[in-house]
Protein backbone atom coordinates (compact mmCIF):
# COMPACT_ATOMS: atom_id res chain seq x y z
CA UNK A 1 0.00 0.00 0.00
CA UNK A 2 1.57 3.30 -1.01
CA UNK A 3 1.50 6.35 1.26
CA UNK A 4 -0.70 8.09 -1.28
CA UNK A 5 -3.29 5.36 -1.08
CA UNK A 6 -3.41 5.64 2.74
CA UNK A 7 -3.87 9.36 2.49
CA UNK A 8 -7.62 9.31 2.84
CA UNK A 9 -7.92 6.57 5.43
CA UNK A 10 -8.94 9.02 8.14
CA UNK A 11 -10.10 11.84 5.88
CA UNK A 12 -13.56 13.31 6.26
CA UNK A 13 -16.12 12.26 3.72
CA UNK A 14 -16.44 15.73 2.22
CA UNK A 15 -13.91 16.29 -0.53
CA UNK A 16 -11.80 19.42 -0.22
CA UNK A 17 -11.11 21.14 -3.52
CA UNK A 18 -7.63 22.29 -2.56
CA UNK A 19 -5.69 20.30 -0.01
CA UNK A 20 -2.12 21.26 1.02
CA UNK A 21 -1.90 17.88 2.80
CA UNK A 22 -2.50 16.03 -0.46
CA UNK A 23 0.05 18.19 -2.27
CA UNK A 24 2.57 17.60 0.51
CA UNK A 25 1.95 13.83 0.34
CA UNK A 26 2.63 13.83 -3.40
CA UNK A 27 5.68 16.06 -2.91
CA UNK A 28 7.25 13.86 -0.23
CA UNK A 29 6.53 10.74 -2.26
CA UNK A 30 8.19 12.32 -5.27
CA UNK A 31 11.21 13.21 -3.15
CA UNK A 32 11.41 9.71 -1.66
CA UNK A 33 11.13 8.18 -5.09
CA UNK A 34 14.01 10.35 -6.35
CA UNK A 35 16.11 9.53 -3.27
CA UNK A 36 15.51 5.81 -3.90
CA UNK A 37 16.99 6.37 -7.34
CA UNK A 38 20.24 7.41 -5.59
CA UNK A 39 20.38 10.90 -7.07
CA UNK A 40 22.42 12.11 -4.10
CA UNK A 41 25.43 10.10 -5.27
CA UNK A 42 26.38 13.20 -7.23
CA UNK A 43 27.36 14.74 -3.90
CA UNK A 44 30.35 12.41 -3.84
CA UNK A 45 31.51 13.91 -7.12
CA UNK A 46 30.98 17.37 -5.68
CA UNK A 47 32.96 16.54 -2.53
CA UNK A 48 35.79 15.01 -4.56
CA UNK A 49 35.84 18.15 -6.72
CA UNK A 50 35.84 20.50 -3.71
CA UNK A 51 38.58 18.66 -1.86
CA UNK A 52 40.46 17.23 -4.82
CA UNK A 53 41.11 20.62 -6.40
CA UNK A 54 43.57 21.51 -3.61
CA UNK A 55 46.75 19.92 -5.01
CA UNK A 56 46.26 21.78 -8.29
CA UNK A 57 45.96 25.23 -6.74
CA UNK A 58 48.53 25.00 -3.95
CA UNK A 59 51.12 26.86 -6.01
CA UNK A 60 48.95 30.00 -5.96
CA UNK A 61 48.64 32.46 -3.09
CA UNK A 62 45.81 32.11 -0.57
CA UNK A 63 43.60 34.73 -2.20
CA UNK A 64 43.89 32.95 -5.55
CA UNK A 65 43.20 29.59 -3.92
CA UNK A 66 40.02 30.86 -2.25
CA UNK A 67 38.95 32.41 -5.53
CA UNK A 68 39.41 29.15 -7.46
CA UNK A 69 37.72 27.11 -4.76
CA UNK A 70 34.69 29.40 -4.68
CA UNK A 71 34.46 29.57 -8.47
CA UNK A 72 34.73 25.80 -8.87
CA UNK A 73 32.31 24.95 -6.07
CA UNK A 74 29.66 27.49 -7.03
CA UNK A 75 30.08 26.56 -10.70
CA UNK A 76 29.59 22.90 -9.78
CA UNK A 77 26.55 23.86 -7.67
CA UNK A 78 25.05 25.62 -10.70
CA UNK A 79 25.72 22.66 -12.99
CA UNK A 80 24.38 20.03 -10.59
CA UNK A 81 21.30 22.10 -9.76
CA UNK A 82 20.57 22.61 -13.44
CA UNK A 83 21.11 18.91 -14.24
CA UNK A 84 18.96 17.79 -11.33
CA UNK A 85 16.15 20.18 -12.13
CA UNK A 86 16.02 19.19 -15.80
CA UNK A 87 16.63 15.43 -15.55
CA UNK A 88 14.54 14.78 -12.45
CA UNK A 89 11.61 16.83 -13.79
CA UNK A 90 11.80 15.37 -17.28
CA UNK A 91 11.32 11.84 -15.96
CA UNK A 92 8.45 12.65 -13.59
CA UNK A 93 5.45 12.30 -15.89
CA UNK A 94 6.80 9.56 -18.21
CA UNK A 95 7.81 7.46 -15.18
CA UNK A 96 4.45 7.90 -13.48
CA UNK A 97 2.67 6.93 -16.70
CA UNK A 98 4.95 3.92 -17.19
CA UNK A 99 4.50 2.77 -13.56
CA UNK A 100 0.76 3.48 -13.76
CA UNK A 101 1.13 5.56 -10.60
CA UNK A 102 -0.39 8.52 -12.37
CA UNK A 103 -3.64 6.61 -13.02
CA UNK A 104 -3.79 5.39 -9.43
CA UNK A 105 -3.45 8.91 -8.10
CA UNK A 106 -5.81 10.58 -10.57
CA UNK A 107 -8.41 7.86 -10.09
CA UNK A 108 -8.75 9.20 -6.56
CA UNK A 109 -10.27 12.62 -5.93
CA UNK A 110 -6.96 14.39 -6.56
CA UNK A 111 -7.27 17.33 -8.95
CA UNK A 112 -4.68 17.46 -11.67
CA UNK A 113 -3.27 20.79 -10.47
CA UNK A 114 -2.61 19.26 -7.05
CA UNK A 115 -0.79 16.38 -8.66
CA UNK A 116 1.32 18.75 -10.77
CA UNK A 117 2.02 21.08 -7.86
CA UNK A 118 2.93 18.14 -5.62
CA UNK A 119 5.37 16.81 -8.21
CA UNK A 120 6.92 20.26 -8.63
CA UNK A 121 7.27 20.73 -4.87
CA UNK A 122 8.98 17.34 -4.67
CA UNK A 123 11.57 18.53 -7.16
CA UNK A 124 11.95 21.79 -5.23
CA UNK A 125 12.60 19.82 -2.04
CA UNK A 126 15.22 17.78 -3.87
CA UNK A 127 16.93 20.92 -5.18
CA UNK A 128 16.80 22.56 -1.77
CA UNK A 129 18.32 19.56 0.03
CA UNK A 130 20.96 19.14 -2.67
CA UNK A 131 21.99 22.79 -2.55
CA UNK A 132 22.03 22.72 1.23
CA UNK A 133 24.29 19.67 1.32
CA UNK A 134 26.56 21.10 -1.36
CA UNK A 135 26.75 24.39 0.56
CA UNK A 136 27.72 22.51 3.73
CA UNK A 137 30.51 20.66 1.90
CA UNK A 138 31.62 23.93 0.32
CA UNK A 139 31.70 25.85 3.60
CA UNK A 140 33.54 23.05 5.43
CA UNK A 141 36.17 22.88 2.67
CA UNK A 142 36.56 26.65 2.62
CA UNK A 143 36.76 26.80 6.41
CA UNK A 144 39.44 24.11 6.51
CA UNK A 145 41.52 25.95 3.92
CA UNK A 146 41.01 29.25 5.76
CA UNK A 147 42.29 27.73 9.03
CA UNK A 148 45.32 26.37 7.22
CA UNK A 149 45.96 29.78 5.62
CA UNK A 150 45.59 31.59 8.95
CA UNK A 151 48.01 29.25 10.71
CA UNK A 152 50.53 29.57 7.90
CA UNK A 153 50.27 33.37 7.82
CA UNK A 154 50.65 33.68 11.60
CA UNK A 155 53.78 31.56 11.41
CA UNK A 156 55.17 33.58 8.48
CA UNK A 157 54.43 36.98 10.02
CA UNK A 158 55.35 35.99 13.57
CA UNK A 159 57.96 38.76 13.85
CA UNK A 160 56.06 41.39 11.84
CA UNK A 161 54.33 44.41 13.48
CA UNK A 162 50.86 43.67 14.86
CA UNK A 163 49.03 45.86 12.33
CA UNK A 164 50.76 44.12 9.39
CA UNK A 165 49.78 40.72 10.78
CA UNK A 166 46.20 41.90 11.35
CA UNK A 167 46.00 43.24 7.78
CA UNK A 168 47.16 39.88 6.43
CA UNK A 169 44.70 37.94 8.56
CA UNK A 170 41.89 40.29 7.52
CA UNK A 171 42.70 39.77 3.85
CA UNK A 172 42.41 35.99 4.38
CA UNK A 173 39.07 36.35 6.20
CA UNK A 174 37.77 38.64 3.45
CA UNK A 175 38.84 36.21 0.71
CA UNK A 176 37.19 33.24 2.43
CA UNK A 177 33.45 32.67 2.99
CA UNK A 178 31.46 35.89 3.18
CA UNK A 179 27.77 36.54 3.79
CA UNK A 180 27.51 38.01 0.28
CA UNK A 181 27.82 34.46 -1.13
CA UNK A 182 24.45 33.45 0.34
CA UNK A 183 22.33 35.48 -2.15
CA UNK A 184 24.41 33.91 -4.92
CA UNK A 185 23.52 30.41 -3.70
CA UNK A 186 19.85 31.40 -3.33
CA UNK A 187 19.80 32.71 -6.90
CA UNK A 188 21.08 29.30 -8.06
CA UNK A 189 18.01 27.81 -6.35
CA UNK A 190 15.70 30.35 -8.03
CA UNK A 191 17.22 29.51 -11.39
CA UNK A 192 16.76 25.81 -10.62
CA UNK A 193 13.06 26.43 -9.95
CA UNK A 194 12.71 28.17 -13.33
CA UNK A 195 14.34 25.21 -15.08
CA UNK A 196 12.16 22.74 -13.20
CA UNK A 197 8.91 24.55 -14.02
CA UNK A 198 9.93 25.05 -17.65
CA UNK A 199 10.85 21.38 -17.98
CA UNK A 200 7.54 20.42 -16.38
CA UNK A 201 5.72 22.59 -18.91
CA UNK A 202 7.58 20.92 -21.78
CA UNK A 203 6.97 17.45 -20.40
CA UNK A 204 3.19 17.99 -20.34
CA UNK A 205 3.07 18.01 -24.14
CA UNK A 206 6.31 16.16 -24.99
CA UNK A 207 6.12 12.79 -26.65
CA UNK A 208 9.20 11.39 -24.88
CA UNK A 209 11.64 12.08 -22.07
CA UNK A 210 14.49 12.63 -24.55
CA UNK A 211 12.43 15.28 -26.30
CA UNK A 212 11.75 17.03 -22.97
CA UNK A 213 15.44 17.04 -22.03
CA UNK A 214 16.59 18.23 -25.45
CA UNK A 215 14.06 21.07 -25.60
CA UNK A 216 14.84 22.07 -22.02
CA UNK A 217 18.59 22.15 -22.71
CA UNK A 218 17.93 24.19 -25.86
CA UNK A 219 15.77 26.60 -23.83
CA UNK A 220 18.66 26.96 -21.39
CA UNK A 221 21.08 28.04 -24.11
CA UNK A 222 18.56 30.28 -25.87
CA UNK A 223 17.56 31.77 -22.51
CA UNK A 224 21.16 32.76 -21.88
CA UNK A 225 21.26 34.47 -25.29
CA UNK A 226 17.84 36.08 -24.92
CA UNK A 227 19.29 39.33 -23.56
CA UNK A 228 21.43 39.76 -26.69
CA UNK A 229 18.41 39.07 -28.93
CA UNK A 230 16.29 41.52 -26.92
CA UNK A 231 18.91 44.28 -27.07
CA UNK A 232 19.24 43.95 -30.85
CA UNK A 233 15.47 43.83 -31.26
CA UNK A 234 14.98 46.96 -29.16
CA UNK A 235 17.81 48.88 -30.87
CA UNK A 236 16.41 50.37 -34.08
CA UNK A 237 18.43 50.01 -37.25
CA UNK A 238 20.64 47.14 -36.06
CA UNK A 239 18.93 44.41 -38.07
CA UNK A 240 16.54 43.89 -40.97
CA UNK A 241 12.76 43.52 -40.40
CA UNK A 242 12.83 39.73 -40.78
CA UNK A 243 15.74 39.32 -38.39
CA UNK A 244 14.13 41.70 -35.90
CA UNK A 245 10.87 39.75 -36.03
CA UNK A 246 12.76 36.57 -35.25
CA UNK A 247 14.68 38.25 -32.42
CA UNK A 248 11.43 39.65 -31.02
CA UNK A 249 10.00 36.15 -30.99
CA UNK A 250 13.04 34.85 -29.11
CA UNK A 251 12.89 37.73 -26.62
CA UNK A 252 9.17 37.30 -25.99
CA UNK A 253 8.99 33.52 -25.71
CA UNK A 254 12.19 32.67 -23.82
CA UNK A 255 13.15 33.82 -20.33
CA UNK A 256 16.20 36.02 -19.76
CA UNK A 257 18.40 33.61 -17.84
CA UNK A 258 21.39 35.97 -17.78
CA UNK A 259 19.53 37.95 -15.12
CA UNK A 260 20.03 34.99 -12.80
CA UNK A 261 23.76 34.64 -13.49
CA UNK A 262 24.86 36.68 -10.53
CA UNK A 263 27.07 34.20 -8.77
CA UNK A 264 30.11 34.82 -11.03
CA UNK A 265 30.17 38.48 -10.09
CA UNK A 266 29.33 37.80 -6.45
CA UNK A 267 32.32 35.46 -6.13
CA UNK A 268 34.47 38.16 -7.72
CA UNK A 269 33.58 40.45 -4.82
CA UNK A 270 30.37 42.13 -5.96
CA UNK A 271 27.63 42.52 -3.40
CA UNK A 272 23.94 42.53 -4.24
CA UNK A 273 21.56 44.79 -2.36
CA UNK A 274 18.53 43.27 -0.67
CA UNK A 275 16.18 45.21 -2.97
CA UNK A 276 17.92 44.04 -6.11
CA UNK A 277 18.05 40.47 -4.85
CA UNK A 278 14.33 40.57 -4.00
CA UNK A 279 13.45 41.95 -7.44
CA UNK A 280 15.51 39.26 -9.17
CA UNK A 281 14.06 36.48 -7.02
CA UNK A 282 10.54 37.85 -7.58
CA UNK A 283 11.04 37.76 -11.35
CA UNK A 284 12.22 34.16 -11.00
CA UNK A 285 9.14 33.32 -8.93
CA UNK A 286 6.93 34.96 -11.57
CA UNK A 287 8.48 32.84 -14.33
CA UNK A 288 7.99 29.73 -12.23
CA UNK A 289 4.32 30.52 -11.51
CA UNK A 290 3.55 31.27 -15.15
CA UNK A 291 5.23 28.09 -16.39
CA UNK A 292 3.40 26.04 -13.77
CA UNK A 293 0.11 27.63 -14.74
CA UNK A 294 0.70 26.84 -18.40
CA UNK A 295 1.81 23.32 -17.54
CA UNK A 296 -1.49 22.81 -15.74
CA UNK A 297 -3.41 24.32 -18.66
CA UNK A 298 -2.00 21.64 -20.97
CA UNK A 299 -2.01 18.82 -18.43
CA UNK A 300 -5.65 19.45 -17.56
CA UNK A 301 -6.66 18.52 -21.11
CA UNK A 302 -4.10 15.78 -21.55
CA UNK A 303 -5.60 12.49 -22.66
CA UNK A 304 -4.40 9.83 -20.23
CA UNK B 1 -26.27 -3.97 -29.91
CA UNK B 2 -22.62 -4.00 -30.91
CA UNK B 3 -20.61 -2.10 -28.35
CA UNK B 4 -17.20 -2.76 -29.95
CA UNK B 5 -15.76 0.46 -31.28
CA UNK B 6 -14.82 0.40 -34.95
CA UNK B 7 -11.55 1.99 -36.14
CA UNK B 8 -13.46 4.81 -37.85
CA UNK B 9 -15.36 5.58 -34.65
CA UNK B 10 -12.10 5.79 -32.74
CA UNK B 11 -10.72 8.21 -35.28
CA UNK B 12 -13.82 10.35 -34.98
CA UNK B 13 -13.40 10.40 -31.21
CA UNK B 14 -9.69 11.18 -31.10
CA UNK B 15 -9.72 13.86 -33.79
CA UNK B 16 -11.40 16.54 -31.64
CA UNK B 17 -9.04 15.70 -28.79
CA UNK B 18 -6.01 16.25 -30.99
CA UNK B 19 -7.51 19.48 -32.25
CA UNK B 20 -8.16 20.49 -28.65
CA UNK B 21 -4.57 19.67 -27.74
CA UNK B 22 -3.24 21.79 -30.58
CA UNK B 23 -5.63 24.56 -29.62
CA UNK B 24 -4.27 24.48 -26.08
CA UNK B 25 -0.66 24.51 -27.31
CA UNK B 26 -1.45 27.51 -29.52
CA UNK B 27 -3.08 29.23 -26.56
CA UNK B 28 0.05 28.59 -24.48
CA UNK B 29 2.21 30.07 -27.22
CA UNK B 30 -0.02 33.16 -27.46
CA UNK B 31 0.01 33.50 -23.68
CA UNK B 32 3.82 33.27 -23.67
CA UNK B 33 3.94 36.09 -26.22
CA UNK B 34 1.61 38.25 -24.12
CA UNK B 35 3.56 37.45 -20.97
CA UNK B 36 6.75 38.28 -22.89
CA UNK B 37 5.37 41.67 -23.90
CA UNK B 38 4.64 42.39 -20.23
CA UNK B 39 7.92 41.11 -18.80
CA UNK B 40 10.41 42.47 -21.41
CA UNK B 41 10.20 46.05 -20.04
CA UNK B 42 10.64 44.59 -16.54
CA UNK B 43 13.69 42.63 -17.69
CA UNK B 44 15.20 45.67 -19.39
CA UNK B 45 14.73 47.71 -16.22
CA UNK B 46 16.15 44.97 -13.98
CA UNK B 47 19.08 44.53 -16.34
CA UNK B 48 19.83 48.26 -16.04
CA UNK B 49 19.75 47.99 -12.25
CA UNK B 50 22.06 44.97 -12.36
CA UNK B 51 24.53 46.83 -14.55
CA UNK B 52 24.41 49.86 -12.26
CA UNK B 53 25.39 47.48 -9.45
CA UNK B 54 28.32 46.23 -11.61
CA UNK B 55 26.75 42.91 -12.64
CA UNK B 56 26.92 41.44 -16.18
CA UNK B 57 29.95 43.55 -17.12
CA UNK B 58 31.59 40.78 -19.16
CA UNK B 59 31.99 41.49 -22.85
CA UNK B 60 30.87 38.23 -24.42
CA UNK B 61 31.31 39.20 -28.06
CA UNK B 62 32.43 37.43 -31.22
CA UNK B 63 36.09 38.38 -30.85
CA UNK B 64 36.15 36.69 -27.43
CA UNK B 65 34.42 33.66 -28.93
CA UNK B 66 37.17 33.37 -31.55
CA UNK B 67 39.85 33.65 -28.90
CA UNK B 68 38.61 31.25 -26.24
CA UNK B 69 36.95 28.69 -28.51
CA UNK B 70 33.36 27.70 -29.00
CA UNK B 71 33.01 25.37 -26.00
CA UNK B 72 34.47 27.85 -23.54
CA UNK B 73 32.33 30.59 -25.00
CA UNK B 74 29.20 28.47 -24.65
CA UNK B 75 30.15 27.62 -21.07
CA UNK B 76 30.70 31.31 -20.36
CA UNK B 77 27.32 32.14 -21.88
CA UNK B 78 25.72 29.34 -19.90
CA UNK B 79 26.62 30.89 -16.59
CA UNK B 80 30.08 29.43 -16.01
CA UNK B 81 32.16 32.49 -16.79
CA UNK B 82 34.08 32.27 -13.53
CA UNK B 83 35.13 28.66 -14.13
CA UNK B 84 36.26 29.41 -17.70
CA UNK B 85 38.15 32.48 -16.49
CA UNK B 86 39.86 30.41 -13.78
CA UNK B 87 40.91 27.83 -16.37
CA UNK B 88 42.44 30.52 -18.59
CA UNK B 89 44.10 32.14 -15.56
CA UNK B 90 45.75 28.82 -14.63
CA UNK B 91 46.87 28.43 -18.26
CA UNK B 92 48.46 31.88 -18.06
CA UNK B 93 50.21 30.81 -14.86
CA UNK B 94 51.69 27.79 -16.67
CA UNK B 95 52.79 30.09 -19.51
CA UNK B 96 54.49 32.31 -16.96
CA UNK B 97 56.61 29.34 -15.89
CA UNK B 98 57.58 28.99 -19.56
CA UNK B 99 58.07 32.80 -19.95
CA UNK B 100 55.59 33.00 -22.84
CA UNK B 101 54.71 36.64 -22.30
CA UNK B 102 52.79 37.17 -25.54
CA UNK B 103 50.52 34.22 -24.83
CA UNK B 104 50.06 35.42 -21.26
CA UNK B 105 48.97 38.83 -22.48
CA UNK B 106 46.44 37.17 -24.80
CA UNK B 107 45.10 34.98 -21.97
CA UNK B 108 44.93 37.80 -19.43
CA UNK B 109 42.95 39.90 -21.89
CA UNK B 110 40.42 37.05 -22.12
CA UNK B 111 40.39 36.40 -18.38
CA UNK B 112 39.65 40.04 -17.60
CA UNK B 113 37.04 40.23 -20.38
CA UNK B 114 35.25 37.26 -18.81
CA UNK B 115 35.52 38.41 -15.20
CA UNK B 116 35.88 42.21 -15.22
CA UNK B 117 34.74 42.44 -11.58
CA UNK B 118 37.57 40.29 -10.31
CA UNK B 119 40.17 42.71 -8.98
CA UNK B 120 42.73 39.94 -8.49
CA UNK B 121 42.75 39.14 -12.24
CA UNK B 122 43.42 42.74 -13.26
CA UNK B 123 46.05 43.15 -10.58
CA UNK B 124 47.89 39.93 -11.46
CA UNK B 125 47.76 40.70 -15.19
CA UNK B 126 49.20 44.16 -14.60
CA UNK B 127 51.90 42.86 -12.25
CA UNK B 128 52.96 40.15 -14.72
CA UNK B 129 53.23 42.67 -17.55
CA UNK B 130 54.65 45.73 -15.79
CA UNK B 131 57.05 43.91 -13.48
CA UNK B 132 57.89 40.45 -14.81
CA UNK B 133 57.53 40.74 -18.59
CA UNK B 134 59.25 44.16 -18.59
CA UNK B 135 62.18 42.77 -16.57
CA UNK B 136 62.44 39.83 -18.94
CA UNK B 137 62.59 42.07 -22.00
CA UNK B 138 65.17 44.35 -20.40
CA UNK B 139 67.43 41.32 -20.11
CA UNK B 140 66.27 39.58 -23.28
CA UNK B 141 69.28 37.51 -24.41
CA UNK B 142 67.99 37.45 -28.01
CA UNK B 143 68.10 41.24 -28.35
CA UNK B 144 71.63 42.68 -28.51
CA UNK B 145 70.56 46.37 -28.69
CA UNK B 146 70.01 48.02 -25.34
CA UNK B 147 67.79 50.74 -26.86
CA UNK B 148 65.40 48.13 -28.23
CA UNK B 149 65.40 46.24 -24.94
CA UNK B 150 64.50 49.45 -23.11
CA UNK B 151 61.77 50.15 -25.66
CA UNK B 152 60.23 46.70 -25.12
CA UNK B 153 60.53 47.13 -21.38
CA UNK B 154 58.68 50.44 -21.56
CA UNK B 155 55.98 48.91 -23.75
CA UNK B 156 55.27 46.34 -21.04
CA UNK B 157 55.14 49.07 -18.38
CA UNK B 158 52.41 50.68 -20.46
CA UNK B 159 50.58 47.36 -20.93
CA UNK B 160 50.57 46.96 -17.15
CA UNK B 161 49.30 50.51 -16.76
CA UNK B 162 46.58 49.84 -19.33
CA UNK B 163 45.38 46.73 -17.46
CA UNK B 164 45.10 48.74 -14.25
CA UNK B 165 43.29 51.63 -15.92
CA UNK B 166 40.77 49.24 -17.48
CA UNK B 167 40.50 47.43 -14.18
CA UNK B 168 39.70 50.68 -12.38
CA UNK B 169 37.09 51.55 -15.01
CA UNK B 170 35.38 48.23 -14.19
CA UNK B 171 36.03 48.38 -10.43
CA UNK B 172 35.94 52.02 -9.38
CA UNK B 173 34.68 50.93 -5.96
CA UNK B 174 37.81 49.05 -4.86
CA UNK B 175 41.06 50.60 -3.56
CA UNK B 176 43.47 47.85 -4.63
CA UNK B 177 43.83 48.75 -8.31
CA UNK B 178 44.38 52.45 -7.54
CA UNK B 179 47.18 51.39 -5.21
CA UNK B 180 48.72 49.07 -7.82
CA UNK B 181 48.53 51.80 -10.47
CA UNK B 182 50.21 54.18 -8.03
CA UNK B 183 53.02 51.66 -7.58
CA UNK B 184 53.48 51.28 -11.35
CA UNK B 185 53.75 55.07 -11.69
CA UNK B 186 56.09 55.25 -8.70
CA UNK B 187 58.37 52.29 -9.38
CA UNK B 188 58.28 51.86 -13.14
CA UNK B 189 57.22 55.03 -14.91
CA UNK B 190 58.64 57.42 -12.26
CA UNK B 191 55.60 59.64 -12.63
CA UNK B 192 55.41 60.73 -9.01
CA UNK B 193 52.56 63.17 -9.38
CA UNK B 194 50.25 60.58 -10.96
CA UNK B 195 51.42 58.05 -8.38
CA UNK B 196 50.40 60.50 -5.66
CA UNK B 197 46.97 60.96 -7.24
CA UNK B 198 46.41 57.20 -7.37
CA UNK B 199 47.46 56.65 -3.74
CA UNK B 200 45.20 59.53 -2.77
CA UNK B 201 42.30 57.89 -4.61
CA UNK B 202 43.03 54.58 -2.85
CA UNK B 203 43.10 56.38 0.52
CA UNK B 204 39.50 57.59 -0.02
CA UNK B 205 38.17 54.07 0.61
CA UNK B 206 37.33 53.28 4.23
CA UNK B 207 38.78 49.76 3.97
CA UNK B 208 42.09 50.88 2.45
CA UNK B 209 45.32 50.46 4.46
CA UNK B 210 46.48 53.50 6.42
CA UNK B 211 49.74 53.75 4.47
CA UNK B 212 47.92 55.00 1.34
CA UNK B 213 47.74 58.54 2.77
CA UNK B 214 51.48 58.51 3.57
CA UNK B 215 52.33 57.08 0.14
CA UNK B 216 50.33 59.88 -1.51
CA UNK B 217 52.22 62.49 0.49
CA UNK B 218 55.63 60.92 -0.20
CA UNK B 219 55.01 60.84 -3.94
CA UNK B 220 53.73 64.41 -3.94
CA UNK B 221 56.96 65.46 -2.25
CA UNK B 222 58.89 64.14 -5.27
CA UNK B 223 56.64 65.95 -7.76
CA UNK B 224 58.23 69.14 -9.11
CA UNK B 225 56.01 72.18 -8.45
CA UNK B 226 54.04 70.49 -5.66
CA UNK B 227 56.61 70.72 -2.87
CA UNK B 228 54.69 73.24 -0.75
CA UNK B 229 51.51 71.22 -1.01
CA UNK B 230 53.45 68.08 -0.09
CA UNK B 231 55.18 69.75 2.84
CA UNK B 232 51.84 70.89 4.30
CA UNK B 233 50.47 67.35 3.96
CA UNK B 234 53.54 65.76 5.55
CA UNK B 235 53.40 68.21 8.47
CA UNK B 236 49.70 67.43 8.87
CA UNK B 237 50.54 63.74 9.13
CA UNK B 238 53.41 64.48 11.52
CA UNK B 239 51.06 66.36 13.82
CA UNK B 240 48.73 63.36 13.98
CA UNK B 241 51.04 61.78 16.52
CA UNK B 242 53.96 59.46 17.07
CA UNK B 243 52.42 56.57 15.17
CA UNK B 244 52.93 58.58 11.99
CA UNK B 245 56.58 59.42 12.73
CA UNK B 246 57.96 56.85 10.41
CA UNK B 247 61.53 57.19 9.11
CA UNK B 248 60.52 57.97 5.51
CA UNK B 249 58.02 60.63 6.63
CA UNK B 250 60.63 62.31 8.84
CA UNK B 251 63.20 62.19 6.07
CA UNK B 252 60.85 63.74 3.52
CA UNK B 253 59.98 66.55 5.95
CA UNK B 254 63.62 67.20 6.65
CA UNK B 255 64.52 67.21 2.94
CA UNK B 256 61.65 69.53 2.04
CA UNK B 257 62.51 71.91 4.86
CA UNK B 258 65.95 72.25 3.27
CA UNK B 259 64.60 72.43 -0.27
CA UNK B 260 61.92 75.03 0.53
CA UNK B 261 64.13 77.06 2.86
CA UNK B 262 61.63 76.89 5.68
CA UNK B 263 62.61 79.44 8.35
CA UNK B 264 64.39 77.83 11.29
CA UNK B 265 61.75 78.87 13.80
CA UNK B 266 59.02 77.16 11.75
CA UNK B 267 60.92 73.93 11.16
CA UNK B 268 60.18 70.64 12.84
CA UNK B 269 63.26 69.50 14.67
CA UNK B 270 64.03 65.98 13.54
CA UNK B 271 66.91 64.23 15.31
CA UNK B 272 69.36 62.35 13.07
CA UNK B 273 68.80 59.06 14.92
CA UNK B 274 65.10 59.10 13.89
CA UNK B 275 65.98 59.06 10.18
CA UNK B 276 66.49 55.95 8.04
CA UNK B 277 70.03 54.51 8.28
CA UNK B 278 70.92 55.40 4.66
CA UNK B 279 70.09 59.06 5.20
Amino acid sequence: MTPTSTLYADAPARHVFFSPARIWAIATNTLLDLIRQKVFYFLLIFAVLAIGISPFINQFNFQDQFQFLKDMCLGAMSIFTWLLSVLATAMLLPKDIEDRTLYTILAKPVPRFEYLLGKFLGIMLLLFISLLLMSVIFVITLYGREQFALADTMRYYANAPADVLQAQLKSIHDASFTISLIPGILIIFVKGSIFASLTLLISTFASSMIFTIMVSVACNFIGHLQAIARDVWLSPGTAGPLARSFLALVALVFPDLQLFNLVDDIVAGNTISLILFTKTAALGALYTCIYLLLAYFIFAAKEL
Amino acid sequence: MDTTAQPDDLLLETAPLTRRRWFRLTMVFVFLLIFGAIRVPMEVELNKEHRAAFFHGAKLDMSLRQQIGQMSFLAALGGFRAVVADGLFIMAHVDWQNTQWGKMLFLYNNVTALQPRNVMFWDTAAWQMAYNASAYYLNDPREPHMALRLKRQHEYFLIGEDFLKRGIANNPDHFKLYESLGMVYRDKLFDHYNASLQFKSAAQFPDSPTYEVRFAAYELSYSPGHEHEAYDELVRLYKMGEKEWLPTLLKRIKDLQEQLNIPANQRINIPENELPPHH
